[in-house]
């Protein structure tokens, strides 16, 4: 992932939000980290809509997205993603508490990229953060294209 | 990963599995894999067209692509699973020498979970695996069951 990608985590937990935060910069990740705080503000970031934070055109984005979030949960968001043509090329990272494998099923035919149950034990959830801080290091994420241009 | 998940290669080139499969193994990965030369193999297999016993596996695979490989290309095989509703769920990882970020845009807006360039450079290779893999042995990834396949 270039250094001018930006991550974007929804993730309404601001502590699971700090230890995520801390263990992809442990891994040596320097992207700008983005919090979103539920799955609303994490759509209208995406549509440039709304009063809170919006996308820019032309930059690279990639997404660890929790299920169980208020306003809108991450399957609705996941699935609205992957239905938008300018969007869907994000990769999406799930990265929550469910371990139900039907969840997991649903998540993959909606088009997560991988699905991570978050670890109980604080260690291995830093661990597990830090290895996907070390595998986005060697991936490439697309440009999300700003739709208006076109 | 889940136990029992089977780490499919699609890889034309001898020297290439061989330093990938070395450096699964290194980083802690025990799954199976299975090697396909081609991107026919792949498919027959998938598609439950060819001779190959079955495996050991439960059904829960995620598919290491190359592009560039004879008979049927990684493009096409990634479009072929895309469109078929129960292999669609597999994750499948771009794993090429290709670094055209046209060729970026495509593969992720054709379903793929991640795109990796094969660095040119040995060490940079194994490093890049290796985090693959370290990634991969989190026992919190999870890989849907197939039904039907393999």
């Amino acid at each position: 992932m270039k250094k001018e990608g930006i991550i974007l985590i929804a993730e309404d937990d601001e502590g699971h939000f700090e230890l995520i935060k801390r263990s992809l910069q442990r891994a040596g990740v320097c992207n700008q980290i983005l919090r979103l705080a539920d799955g609303q503000e994490t759509l209208d970031f995406l549509l440039v809509r709304g009063d809170g934070p919006k996308r820019e055109p032309d930059k690279e984005y990639l997404l660890l997205l929790d299920i169980r979030m208020p306003k809108m949960d991450g399957m609705e968001v996941l699935e609205k993603i992957k239905q938008n043509p300018d969007l869907k090329k994000i990769p999406v990272i799930m990265l929550t508490a469910t371990d139900d494998p039907r969840t997991i099923e649903r998540c993959h035919s909606l088009g997560c990229s991988v699905y991570i149950v978050k670890p109980v034990e604080y260690e291995d959830f830093a661990d597990a953060v830090r290895k996907v801080g070390l595998l986005l290091s060697v991936v490439e994420v697309p440009q999300i294209s700003d739709a208006k241009k076109t | 990963m889940n136990k029992g998940a089977v780490i499919l290669i699609a890889e034309d080139d001898p020297g290439h599995i061989e330093l990938v499969k070395r450096n699964l193994w290194r980083s802690c990965i025990d799954n199976d894999i299975l090697h396909f030369k081609d991107g026919q193999e792949v498919l027959d297999f998938l598609f439950k067209k060819s001779g190959r016993a079955k495996t050991d596996g439960n059904g829960h695979y995620v598919l290491l692509l190359d592009i560039r490989m004879p008979k049927v290309d990684g493009g096409e095989v990634l479009r072929r699973i895309k469109e078929d509703e129960e292999l669609r769920k597999i994750p499948i990882i771009i794993l090429t020498t290709t670094d055209d970020a046209s060729e970026v845009n495509r593969f992720y807006e054709m379903g793929c979970s991640f795109y990796m360039i094969k660095p040119a450079d040995y060490t940079k290779f194994m490093e890049t695996v290796e985090n693959l893999g370290a990634f991969l042995s989190l026992e919190g990834v999870r890989v849907p069951q197939i039904n039907g396949a393999g």
